[in-house]
């Protein structure tokens, strides 16, 4: 059985020509690049043109705006305790109730201490934001608007540059969380509104513990890890230097691909999406259906749980991910489809299929091929499933 | 994906007794869909000898669900009713070699589903057991006595335990006083019989909510690996079921080892009984190395003498005590 990869909103599989890139720079080029000397010189060329390499990726005006870390949630961490610290007066931020984890929990942390005041816009049922609340919530006491580019678990794009331009109107510095839309979407960051921008390796065939945060010049900003003078003062710590240049080349690669992943994947993409609609009873897409990552479907399956789902794809070497309870670990459905108001008889059944550059027809012929019988076999056992259309309510438990 | 035993996954995939029975003169329904979990025990009962002749489930839920469901009806078919009311959510855990911490509500939605269908069978109201109105945690519909059976069936000391063998507590939290409550006023019944050490039991303020909020949202965004991890090392019959006390100090090792040795003599004749034995092989630091003889060897239930023998020495030494199993050495 040949092995289905579906999940790269999860991670992507770093490309050779990646890994190519990047091996010379565990050996023969070991040097230091903040050094002088010809070991460490020679490697920070390469940090440099892999900075450049970044800046085409993202249309930033300069090189010098990326600011490499650890990762995506380093990025989105610094860009919001950064805004905090450099606006004084300030203490409030606007973010959405859908962000990722990385955004979110540092958000509750902020007002739980103390340090902050937090207003979470909410979605509608297609997950985009309430910009009418998002205008309420912006006045001059906001420091920071962080809000996702493209959502991790449905894909479904704010239009963060037109928010971007609202935030500025207030005089609040906006972060765009990027993770799940750079290397998908083009991305021209000079002349926006938009001050800074996370983005993470591994969501772009780079390889994990790599990430950069943009940060567009002029923009206050106070650093997170004080210690070195590395990324300008800005971030101390010696340099990744192999992730940072498997992040180049990835970037570069990603432009390449950029059309593949605007016509190739999406058709695939569409394809399966079309398939299993047609062919699986009561199902139905969460995320917006026109503004929406190409790679990403999440589909609801009502009257069975997520996980069950995933362990048969699982034995049939399809790999997925739920963001139903079981699986994360959580017991409750995950936090977007709960802002989404995804009813309960869907919501732990979704699932998202998430594509790349690296999936070919053969691996949506092999899902649709599979699917329509596991979820057969699953809604077989439920309780709530008679056919399709069954009123759920017909089953009363004792504790419902 | 969660580290499942062989016999969860096979359980999983391929169901035992799935399906509606028509004959059923005896269902039980328990859970809700807006939990992620609901099950229909269906009993086919013989009204004379009060046999369950036949037994089928539905299950809307994970694999631990409907491997729970499917186990619980091997478990009961061909018993008496009075035979399978006696049954555990632990021996359904067990049956399935074990289940992930995080997952033991499946099983006692198990033993909740198997209650109901014998009290539907007898007329009875299931839900009469419990007190009107003790909806204790609103996210997951659990009410008091769903709680309180659970802890006192598998002797639970934290409010972290009771979310994972219940769900209660694992959505907001706002039934957090309550559950410290229920938690207090079992333990302490558990105390006063004489089944659960005084230093084990919980007590009010014994957790922060805070804290355990941090910590659910930490091991929700922890990768997939560290669960794992952490799931096979709390199913190991070598991890302690509770926290341990603070160790006390001043004990010779020649102590020790007399009071592991008459605690090991106290609980011989239970172990006899049941044509079982446990022999002190060693003792190194905090960790007591035994040799389970007889029928305890390969026993089902052999992390549960283990967890109760750990108990027992933790009781008596007043110490922090773990009970490894070895092969005999000599």
């Amino acid at each position: 059985m040949r092995p289905v990869y579906l999940d790269n909103n999860a991670t992507t599989r770093v490309d050779p020509v990646v890994v190519d890139a990047m091996l010379p720079f565990f050996t023969e080029q070991f040097g230091n690049p903040s050094s002088i000397h010809s070991f460490g010189a020679s490697v920070g060329v390469s940090v440099k043109k892999a900075r450049q390499q970044l800046q085409q990726l993202l249309g930033a005006e300069h090189d010098h705006e990326i600011i490499y870390t650890a990762s995506g949630t380093e990025a989105d961490n610094t860009a919001i305790l950064s805004a905090l610290e450099a606006m004084p007066g300030r203490d409030e931020i606007v973010t959405s109730a859908v962000e990722h984890p990385a955004v979110l929990a540092l958000c509750q942390h902020l007002e739980k201490t103390g340090r902050a005041k937090v207003h979470y816009i909410g979605v509608d049922s297609l997950g985009r934001l309430d910009i009418e609340a998002y205008r309420n919530a912006l006045s001059d006491k906001v420091a920071l608007v962080t809000l996702m580019w493209a959502n991790n678990e449905t894909g479904t794009l704010f239009p963060v540059e037109g928010l971007a331009e609202l935030a500025k109107e207030h005089g609040a510095l906006f972060h765009t969380d990027a993770v799940q839309a750079v290397g998908k979407v083009p991305i021209v960051l000079k002349g926006s509104a938009i001050d800074m921008l996370s983005l993470s390796g591994h969501k772009l065939h780079a390889p994990k513990g790599i990430g950069a945060l943009y940060v567009k010049r002029g923009t206050r900003f106070k650093p997170l890890l004080r210690g070195g003078h590395q990324e300008r003062g800005r971030r101390a710590g010696t340099e990744n230097a192999p992730g940072i240049i498997g992040l180049g080349k990835a970037a570069e690669l990603a432009i390449e691909h950029m059309v593949d992943e605007q016509t190739r994947v999406k058709e695939l993409r569409d394809r399966l999406e079309k398939a299993i609609l047609q062919r699986i009873p009561n199902c139905f897409v969460n995320g917006d259906p026109r503004e929406r990552l190409p790679n990403t479907s999440n589909i609801a399956f009502e009257y069975v749980e997520g996980e069950a789902i995933l362990l048969h794809l699982t034995r049939q070497g399809i790999a997925a991910s739920s963001g139903s309870a079981c699986t994360s670990g959580s017991l409750e459905p995950s936090h977007v489809m709960k802002a989404m108001n995804v009813p309960f008889t869907a919501a732990h059944g979704s699932i998202r299929f998430s594509l790349s550059r690296d999936n070919v027809p053969e691996d949506v012929d092999q899902v649709i091929e599979a699917l329509p019988k596991i979820l057969e076999k699953l809604r077989e056992l439920s309780p709530f499933w008679d056919g399709a259309n069954k009123d759920p309510k017909d089953f009363k438990p004792v504790y419902a | 994906m969660w580290d499942y035993s062989d016999k969860v996954k096979d359980y999983f995939f391929n169901p035992k007794n799935a399906g509606v029975l028509g004959e059923a003169n005896a269902v039980g329904e328990v859970g809700a869909i807006s939990c992620g979990d609901a099950l229909k025990l269906m009993l086919k009962v013989d009204p004379e000898t009060e046999t369950i002749q036949d037994a089928k489930f539905q299950t809307f839920g994970c694999g631990s669900a409907i491997a729970s469901s499917s186990a619980l009806t091997e478990l009961i078919i061909g018993k008496t009713l009075e035979e399978a009311v006696s049954i555990t959510n632990q021996d359904i855990a067990d049956f399935l070699g074990g289940l992930p911490p995080e997952k033991m509500h499946c099983s006692v939605m198990g033993y909740e589903a198997l209650q109901a269908a014998i009290a539907n069978f007898r007329g009875e109201e299931w839900h009469d057991d419990h007190e009107e109105g003790a909806l204790v945690c609103k996210c997951f519909g659990v009410d008091e006595g769903v709680i309180e059976r659970a802890i006192r069936m598998n002797k639970l000391t934290s409010i972290e335990q009771v979310t994972d063998y219940t769900k209660a507590g694992g959505g907001c939290l706002t039934c957090f006083d309550k559950l410290e409550e229920l938690l207090a006023k079992v333990n302490g019944e558990l105390v006063a019989e004489g089944l659960l050490a005084e230093h084990a039991a919980y007590r009010i303020g014994g957790s922060d909510a805070a804290e355990l909020k941090a910590k659910a949202k930490a091991k929700k965004e922890a990768e997939k690996a560290p669960v794992r991890e952490v799931a096979a090392q709390a199913t190991s019959p070598i991890a302690p079921s509770s926290p341990l006390p603070p160790p006390s100090a001043g004990m010779t090792n020649l102590k020790k080892i007399r009071l592991i040795e008459e605690a090991i003599e106290e609980l011989r004749p239970y172990l006899k009984k049941d044509g079982g034995d446990c022999e002190l092989v060693d003792v190194d630091g905090n960790n007591v190395m035994v040799n389970l003889k007889g029928a305890c060897m390969g026993c089902q239930m052999a992390s549960v003498t283990i967890s109760g023998i750990q108990e027992r020495l933790i009781a008596k030494l007043g110490m922090p005590i773990r009970i490894i199993p070895v092969k005999n050495t000599h």
